[in-house]
């Protein structure tokens, strides 16, 4: 428990990722699932950057001529946590516009409702 | 030779360059760069197949200036020769064999944007092939991941958003996993390439240091890899997304697609967590007993399938079974298995696809069995095509399908009797199965039809029309499949040799 609240940016971290994956995975409405999916990567994100940064230590440009690395902290996290959002940017953009062509054809963001709807047209091909 | 080391990067790049160029050109321009990117890639894999074969050795190619651990880095050995050469030339060949589909199912402005959308695909899979590197693998598996959904709802047409959908969905849920299991890793062990990854898990499993958190992080990584390769119970996109996709896309989602993700599991089993560490066997233990139920509840769905490419899709959800079930069984025998199956199943399921499409245009653009009767006899060259594939995947001698049995029968015997029954009881199972489902549809196009011939008439005009793309396809789908099937030693023997310097 101790533990726990020591690290708790990483616990933060992974209730934000189990929340994300539920909503995600049992969701009907897709714009839902598609916040699920940003709170999980975000999740991730907090994790990673939590993990970067070593309490007391700087930012890592070398400052006074001092270059040993105990007092700067690793870049290679927040590069990528930037990465990753990227990604997740792509994404959401590609779900979204996989939302609207949805909405236009069934009228409805609930999958559900679309199953049933290209159920009774027969869409098979 | 020297020079062949910079080929994995070139393979990578090429395609990546061939994307952004693809999206400037005119359609039919697109189609013939990418055709010559992909066979120059093709020529790449080959040549770094043949150095890596010939030297006897990997060798690492540093990207940047930096030694590792600080570059990123690709590494090429045999093995990823023949997954990188193997890759190619599917996706080659499915790109040639489904090109007149892809001009009739997609707009013509947005025909170049399919091009650029298969390089991507292609540089993924070639990133994944050769990269030493996990978050990179984490990043080209998101753009492999956006392009396929991209070739898929490409086609404006019944339910290809409602597939692409799911299919993303399924796939975000893998790569949340994933993700979060590649930073774990670096959280536990301080580095993104493989092999110093590998070496502090090494250090953990023997001191039982952080056990917990390495399982859990082992567990999510091959969780997320298995849910984005479609392994049961994660199959359920599959159906859809086969069935809406034009055959192009179909070839190229089950051919490859899936396959670059189980590469990197396995690659991440070898040199990342360790085939043989505790929570590897556990997770190999999980993907066995999935693997299993998948190959029998996929065969069964395929048998119950209304019309043909869902049964194609169900039998593909049975395929991928068994590459888990090789990598289940492991050791030397159990991967060579899996990736003979791999490279097997991946030369077979496109031409399924491929010549299946043609059957259903020469039947009046019906899927549905009924409809498919007699369609052999209106598409000779489509029907012969589809019996080959139909009987590999069954498993008849002399065909790609008979040797990737015998391997797992082979790897399960070395694992005591209750592993040995499971594996060869299933085995058993699935071949009937696959032999009643795909037999019979093979019988069903044989058999002329009964349907009024003022129906047949106008269909045999439509099916006079020729295809040379797709003869190409077909002679080289079948060619490999036929090789495959009666010089099985030369894969394998390439496979083992490739495994012993995978690590």
């Amino acid at each position: 428990m101790g533990n726990l609240l020591y690290n708790y940016e990483e616990a933060v971290a992974l209730i934000l990722f189990s929340i994300g994956f539920m909503t995600l995975l049992f969701h009907k409405n897709l714009l839902r699932k598609l916040i699920g999916m940003n709170i999980m990567d975000s999740g991730v994100y907090l994790f990673l950057a939590s993990m970067g940064y070593i309490y007391g230590r700087r930012a890592p440009i070398v400052e006074n001529g001092d270059v040993s690395a105990e007092h700067y902290v690793n870049p290679v996290p927040a590069s990528l946590v930037l990465t990753g959002i990227v990604v997740s940017v792509s994404v959401t953009a590609v779900m979204l516009s996989l939302a609207v062509r949805l909405y236009e054809r069934y009228h409805t963001l609930n999958l559900d409702e679309i199953y049933a709807a290209a159920r009774t047209r027969r869409e098979h091909r | 030779m020297e020079f062949i080391r910079n080929f994995p990067f070139f393979s990578v790049a090429v395609f990546l360059f061939s994307a952004v160029i693809c999206s400037v050109l005119k359609p039919r321009a697109a189609r013939i760069w990418t055709v010559a990117a992909e066979t120059a890639v093709l020529a790449f894999s080959a040549c770094v197949l043949y150095y890596t074969w010939s030297t006897g050795e990997f060798f690492r190619y540093n990207m940047g200036h930096f030694d590792a651990p600080w570059s990123n880095q690709l590494r090429a050995g045999v093995l990823e020769g023949v997954a990188a050469t193997g890759f190619s030339l599917i996706l080659l060949l499915s790109h040639i064999g489904g090109m007149r589909y892809v001009n009739a199912d997609i707009e013509n402005k947005k025909q170049s944007a399919y091009c650029t959308l298969l390089n991507l695909i292609g540089a993924a899979l070639m990133a994944l092939a050769y990269t030493n590197d996990l978050f990179t693998g984490y990043v080209f598996l998101e753009i492999m991941t956006l392009s396929s959904c991209g070739i898929l709802m490409i086609r404006r047409a019944g339910r290809t958003a409602l597939a692409a959908t799911r299919y993303m969905v399924i796939n975000l849920l893998g790569s949340g996993l994933f993700l979060l299991g590649t930073c774990l890793f670096y959280g536990i062990t301080g580095h993104l390439l493989m092999e110093y990854i590998g070496a502090g898990v090494a250090t953990l499993d023997a001191t039982g240091d952080y056990a917990v958190p390495l399982t859990v992080t082992i567990g999510l990584v091959c969780a997320g890899l298995a849910i984005k390769a479609g392994l049961f119970p994660f199959h359920t996109w599959m159906p859809d997304t086969y069935g809406t996709a034009t055959p192009t896309s179909s070839a190229v989602l089950s051919g490859i697609v899936s396959k670059g993700y189980i590469f990197l599991l396995v690659k991440i089993m070898y040199r990342v967590a360790g085939v043989n560490t505790e929570a590897m066997t556990a997770a190999r233990h999980i993907l066995y007993v999935f693997g299993i139920l998948g190959i029998i509840l996929g065969s069964v769905w395929a048998m119950r399938s209304a019309y043909l490419n869902r049964m194609i899709a169900f039998s593909s959800a049975a395929q991928i079974g068994y590459i888990f079930v090789g990598i289940g069984l492991g050791g030397t025998a159990g991967f060579t298995a899996a990736l003979f199956q791999l490279i097997a199943h991946g030369l077979t399921k496109p031409l399924l696809f491929l010549s299946g499409a043609r059957l259903a245009e020469s039947s009046g653009d019906s899927q549905y069995f009924a409809d498919l009767q007699g369609a052999a006899h209106r598409n000779r060259a489509a029907g012969a095509a589809f019996t080959v594939a139909a009987l590999s995947m069954v498993g008849i001698p002399l065909l790609a399908g008979f040797p990737v049995k015998l391997y797992f029968a082979i790897a399960s015997v070395q694992h005591g009797i209750l592993v040995d029954a499971v594996t060869l009881l299933t085995l058993a199972v699935s071949t009937l199965l696959n032999a009643l489902y795909f037999i019979r549809t093979a019988i069903r196009i044989y058999t002329p039809s009964v349907r009024p011939a003022e129906k047949n008439e106008s269909q045999v005009v439509i099916d006079k029309k020729s295809d040379p793309g797709l003869a190409v396809a077909a002679v080289g789908f079948a060619l490999a499949i036929v090789s495959l099937g009666v010089f099985p030693g030369s894969l394998s023997s390439l496979i083992t040799t490739g495994l012993s310097m995978f690590a």
